[in-house]
């Protein structure tokens, strides 16, 4: 078993920290995996996108060329990543940036208003927290609270309960919506 | 513990740990992360971290440190480590221990930060002047680039030789669980009764890399050549993967290496017989292990991301006794396992 996953987005939306997020919860349930991030002048222009990879396994290359998963927070990520999901994969994207749905028959589609919910929740930053949810959904490898935990660790816990409470609400409802 | 770890920064802590207690750069994308973890980890556990004014600049204070005795590291870039070849030519005269660490970019002159496997030469084959070698070790993984550095620091020590890891923009950017070694008590690290360390009450110790006498000098590098040979005998490493039955095997270090282990498994799953025999020390090149396997293996496809480097190693090692064709990516372009695959597919299977 070897899954890979794709965030991309604009830089600022959290990409890295999602990813990096997933790629912690999935080593702590014992999964082997690789977070490779975009860098250099491609973030300078204002992208960002980062693989990670879940497996059973010595993790091989950590360049997935057919994600199984992606998540396409804006529409230039969508149409970069769209094409290369493997058939029966999954993309997860932003309804509240992308007007259009990808034109693919041959994966699961799954449109989320990630900004909408963010924004409901108070926390505008949180959107990336709503495609990580939904991604934890969609792989079925671990419970939500191993993603929830890494966020913890990841964020720093003093001092940032109500971001931490806004995140962990955001995770829950992509979780639930996916 | 495993810990998530990027590869610049395993790579700083695994130095740490190994005793490095004199860091000297000038910093370069895209090994970054290793510079900044030295400044903020290095002084607070009892060394010295100083950004240098040039490159030039740093490998010469290595070279104060290593005579001194001081466990010490440079890292850089592909043309960093160009304007290094000077004082790590010096280095390697004056049997002087230091580990550097070169995360390529593709070249040449400014090039790119993309991973590219460009200075592969360099490293193995000189780079610097004179008849010299370094002792070069290529990780695949974030855990294998902390053990190497630890082992670069001991062989570096026990052979008076510099050591290099040689790693890409990748494997430094990267995260992957580690386990890091445990920390070398400074106490431990075997005594250094050549280094410049005082000479109260004994003959001062002298660090030079030149004589004037063409005989004399002749026997300080016919000493240092068996010194070459030595490490050849015991130090060379390497890994296979699905060799026993292959009918071809690719050849790839570092990054290049682990993709090609996901090739491995997408041809076995297609019933084709592939294997891999990945190079963990570059210098000195495992030829025997490759020269057995070519007794019973028909084909070595050699992929890197240069325009065929260590190919020139393969060949020398295999020495015709099997087919060696090349695939190889420029200009840090990164094949994907099912361009490879397809690249396996013209030598294999029919």
């Amino acid at each position: 078993m070897e899954i890979g996953v794709i965030f991309a987005g604009f830089g600022g939306q959290g990409i890295l920290l999602a990813g990096k997020v997933l790629a912690q919860a999935a080593m702590e349930r014992g999964f082997e995996v690789t977070w490779l991030p975009s860098y250099g002048p491609e973030m300078r222009g204002g992208t960002a996108n980062c693989t990670v990879v879940v497996a059973d396994e010595p993790v091989g290359s950590p360049i997935v060329d057919r994600p199984q998963v992606l998540v396409a927070m804006n529409g230039p990520s969508l149409e970069r990543f769209g094409p290369r999901v493997a058939p029966g994969g999954v993309i997860i994207f932003n309804s509240s940036l992308v007007a259009a749905p990808p034109n693919r028959r041959d994966v699961r589609i799954l449109p989320l208003p990630m900004n909408e919910i963010a924004q409901e929740l108070g926390e505008a930053r949180a959107a990336n927290m709503v495609g990580l949810g939904a991604v934890v959904k969609v792989l079925g490898l671990f419970p939500l609270e191993a993603v929830t935990e890494a966020m913890a660790k990841e964020l720093g816990a003093r001092g940032r309960e109500r971001l931490l409470a806004v995140n962990r609400q955001a995770l829950l409802r992509g979780f639930s919506l996916a | 513990m495993k810990v998530l770890m990027r590869g610049n920064e395993a790579m700083a802590e695994a130095a740490i740990r190994a005793g490095c207690r004199c860091y000297f750069c000038y910093p370069i994308t895209p090994q970054g992360e290793l510079v900044e973890y030295m400044a903020r980890h290095l002084p607070r556990r009892g060394g010295v971290f100083l950004q240098a004014e040039s490159e030039v600049a740093a490998i010469n204070m290595v070279y104060g440190a290593a005579a001194a005795g001081v466990r010490t590291m440079t890292s850089s870039s592909s043309p960093g480590i160009s304007l290094k070849m000077e004082g790590i030519s010096y280095l390697a005269g004056a049997r002087l221990p230091a580990v550097i660490v070169n995360v390529m970019r593709a070249g040449p002159g400014l090039g790119n930060i993309a991973p590219a496997q460009g200075d592969y030469f360099q490293a193995t084959k000189g780079g610097g002047h004179g008849d010299y070698r370094l002792i070069v070790l290529a990780p695949s993984t974030v855990q294998e680039a902390a053990e190497l550095v630890m082992l670069a620091f001991d062989l570096s020590d026990r052979y008076r030789v510099p050591a290099m890891i040689l790693a890409d923009g990748m494997l430094g950017q990267m995260m992957e669980p580690v386990e890091l070694p445990e920390p070398i008590p400074l106490e431990r690290i075997p005594p250094k009764p050549w280094a410049l360390s005082g000479a109260k009450g004994r003959d001062p110790n002298v660090a030079s890399s030149f004589d004037l006498d063409p005989h004399r000098f002749r026997e300080i590098l016919r000493a240092l050549w068996d010194v070459y040979r030595e490490i050849e005998r015991n130090e060379v490493r390497w890994e296979e993967y699905e060799t026993e039955d292959a009918e071809l095997v690719l050849v790839a270090y570092g990054t290049m290496g682990r993709i090609c282990k996901t090739v491995v498994r997408r041809a076995r799953k297609e019933g084709l017989r592939v294997g891999l025999f990945r190079p963990i020390t570059l210098w000195p090149f495992p030829s025997e292990p490759l020269r057995k396997l070519a007794s019973r293996v028909p084909v070595f496809l050699t992929v890197e991301l240069s325009a065929g480097q260590m190919w020139e190693d393969v060949r020398l090692s295999v020495e015709g006794r099997a087919k060696t064709p090349f695939y190889g990516e420029l200009g840090g372009v990164v094949p994907t396992p099912d361009e490879i695959l397809s690249e396996v597919k013209k030598h294999v299977g029919g």
